[in-house]
């Protein structure tokens, strides 16, 4: 009875969305490993030490908790606007940008009590993250500027613009360095140091603070945005067929707008974290490429809040287990796990057709020889 | 006379430094002529500078340098290509993947081979390009007008420099007047009918793609073995998108995009003379806002004056044949 065809449409759903992520994941590691051992290090060894630097005493995972949280904002970023078939890849400049509103509403309203200046900071964060975004969605819209472009040259300016702002402008004028001053103690985040104080851990340090409990609420507002409003409904026609979204009464352009602003808005809530959560000042360059990562970490989680929950959560495994490395192997700076941001973008991204094909018909032929026997 | 040979180096840095805009829209040309988006011109740009820096310094010769420049990027081209067009990946993506996959293995493996915080060593005069003298530049360049032009302007730039002007005629050539290059255009255009005419159209992409990687290789060895003598983190600064927003100011067409990239040469060519000068009624400019000017100006350029840019109709479209 092999007449009886299961066809591709059968295929359970944890084959395309859990085991094929997998192996992509898997190829990108196995090609990184292969790049610490031409830089004269020993893969295997390089994974312990990940493992160890990011699980192995509560200091280490309060780090990996920390990175996962900027990761959650930068790769909502650019999944927002994804939707909309949108590169938004300046999530950089929008973190950077998101900074200063943070910054300024803080120290400006610092007499405010708790959580009204806290509220009001994270809403200034977003605003001017969602400004910087505004001007490349505007003139994709308008004039067809590519975004990608765009945002690019949008990640130089931020840098320029913030630079002049910290030598020339608000920089702390007791100090040489280009930073600004420390914000009042009052306002500061609680981090997780006096948590977990209340349950009888004691850790020296830990960059861990409330911010992350405002990505975990993102996640919920990305997931409820994109797919339970009628915004998101049309954001996604717009990037699934322009010209039908047109043909529906959608407009492309507000749409547009909407998803890069929404979207620059989630980059600059990273500012919360680095500002109101860890330094407490604006420090030149604090983005320090976690623009870039949200990326990798949206592509991998394939643009969805509950992928990306667990692709920020690797990248923080990497960050932090990465940093253990580096202190321990001479031979590997950051730039080596920047390689590997770019190796899980290409394998679980623009490659995450390679073996889909033969894994889908492999189970289809397993459920075909069910199906008969 | 002052004024005139300010006027003089002001052109000859801005040739100098259009050089490598002008390798890298030529190959974006290719790339997207043929349909195949290529914001990875930045990446390919850092890794032939990278390339080229350690291969003259180990091989003692930059054209041996320059060579290996060439055959990895025209490798992470055909990656490119494997990924869009063999594979049908996202191409913007799979750009994005490259670029980042260049700047974190340049810097990483710099660093881990020569230790000076991803500094490659420095080349000495055997294992650099050196500026060219033309012929006679000394002697004539007492004359008035003429010798200014041709000993101040034409001569003493590095062999890149004169590569980079000749390539663009010869783009111009190979795109328009060929029948390559007529099927190039075509299958950008319109790949079904290509298809339908019998040509390959992942054949004609490949093809196109491989000339991107061996033109980007020319811009990067540039960058580290002609103007500077060793690589460094980050070098191509942005190169690769400028060099892209060129072309599209270009509108993908040899010659606009000539003049797009003298444009944008020009402007960083008078950002490193602004710098601490004192302009009459404004004062000093900040030296960030003048840095920032290229990236300003390609913003403008993008949004004022290019009209509606068309694309290639198929930019950016994997090809499915049909069964």
């Amino acid at each position: 009875m092999s007449n009886i065809v299961v066809d591709k449409s059968k295929v359970p759903w944890w084959v395309s969305n859990i085991i094929v992520p997998l192996v992509n994941l898997t190829l990108a590691l196995l090609v990184s490993g292969l790049f610490i051992f031409i830089a004269g290090e020993n893969p295997i060894e390089a994974v312990k030490l990940i493992i160890y630097g990011s699980f192995g005493y509560i200091q280490g995972f309060a780090y990996t908790l920390y990175y996962t949280t900027n990761f959650i904002f930068t790769g909502l970023a650019f999944a927002v606007a994804f939707h909309c078939r949108l590169f938004n890849i300046g999530g950089e400049g929008q973190a950077y940008i998101g900074g200063l509103g943070v910054f300024l509403v803080a120290i400006n309203l610092s007499f405010l009590p708790i959580p009204i200046v806290w509220l009001l900071s994270i809403c200034g964060a977003f605003l001017f993250g969602a400004a910087w975004a505004y001007i490349p969605a505007y003139l994709q819209s308008k004039r067809g500027s590519h975004v990608v472009i765009t945002t690019i040259m949008f990640n130089f300016i931020a840098s320029s613009l913030m630079i002049f702002l910290l030598v020339d402008v608000i920089r702390d004028t007791n100090q040489m360095a280009p930073h600004t001053v420390k914000l009042p103690e009052e306002i500061w985040l609680p981090s997780f140091e006096a948590f977990s104080g209340i349950l009888g851990i004691k850790i020296r340090y830990s960059p861990l603070n409330l911010t992350f409990l405002l990505a975990i609420a993102s996640l919920f507002f990305v997931w409820f945005l994109v797919w339970k409003t009628k915004w998101g409904y049309e954001m996604r026609a717009v990037g699934h067929n322009t010209q039908a979204a047109i043909y529906a009464g959608i407009s492309p352009h507000k749409n547009i707008i909407i998803a890069m602003c929404i979207s620059g808005g989630l980059a600059g809530l990273l500012g919360v974290n680095e500002i109101l959560g860890v330094s407490h000042k604006i420090q030149a360059g604090f983005p320090a490429g976690y623009g870039f990562t949200g990326i990798a970490v949206a592509l991998m989680g394939r643009n969805h809040p509950i992928g990306i929950l667990p692709a920020a959560f690797l990248f923080g495994i990497l960050y932090q287990g990465g940093s253990e490395v580096t202190f321990e192997m001479p031979n590997i700076t950051r730039y080596m796990f920047v390689a590997v941001q770019g190796l899980i973008i290409l394998f679980s991204g623009a490659l995450e057709n390679l073996f889909r094909p033969q894994i889908e018909s492999f189970f289809v032929r397993r459920l075909n020889r069910e199906v008969n026997a | 006379m002052e004024f005139l040979s300010d006027i003089a180096s002001l052109i000859n840095s801005t040739l100098r430094i259009s050089t490598p805009l002008v390798f890298a829209a030529m190959a974006g040309i290719f790339a997207e002529r043929s349909g195949v988006i290529d914001f990875s011109l930045e990446g390919k740009m850092l890794m032939a500078a990278f390339v080229a820096a350690v291969g003259s310094y180990y091989l003692g010769n930059p054209w041996l340098g320059l060579l290996l420049a060439i055959i990895v990027c025209v490798c992470l081209s055909m990656l490119h290509g494997f990924a869009s067009v063999t594979h049908k990946g996202d191409q913007v993506v799979s750009c994005v993947a490259i670029n980042i996959l260049i700047i974190g293995l340049t810097t990483a493996l710099a660093a881990a081979w020569f230790g000076q915080a991803g500094l490659t060593p420095t080349l000495n005069e055997d294992q650099r390009f050196l500026e060219i003298h033309l012929p006679f530049a000394d002697a004539l360049r007492d004359i008035p007008v003429i010798g200014t032009l041709y000993s101040d302007i034409l001569s003493g730039h590095y062999v890149f420099v004169y590569l980079a002007y000749l390539s663009v005629p010869l783009v111009f050539w190979i795109v328009f007047k060929t029948s390559f290059g007529l099927r190039l255009r075509a299958v950008g255009e319109n790949p079904s009918a290509v298809d339908t005419a019998g040509i390959n159209v992942f054949t004609m992409r490949y093809k196109a793609l491989a000339i991107n990687g061996v033109l980007i290789a020319f811009a990067g060895a540039h960058l580290s073995t002609a103007v500077n003598a060793n690589f460094f983190r980050e070098m191509s600064a942005g190169r690769g998108y400028l060099a892209l927003a060129a072309m599209i100011f270009g509108k993908w067409h040899p010659k606009t995009a000539l003049i797009a990239c003298l444009l944008f040469g020009f402007t960083d060519a008078l950002q490193i003379r602004l710098q601490g000068v004192e302009l009459p009624a404004i004062g000093e400019i900040p030296v960030q806002l003048i840095q920032a000017l290229p990236y300003i100006l390609t913003v403008v350029l993008l949004a004022g004056f290019v009209g509606k840019a068309i694309a290639p109709n198929a930019i950016g479209q994997p090809y499915i044949k049909e069964r």
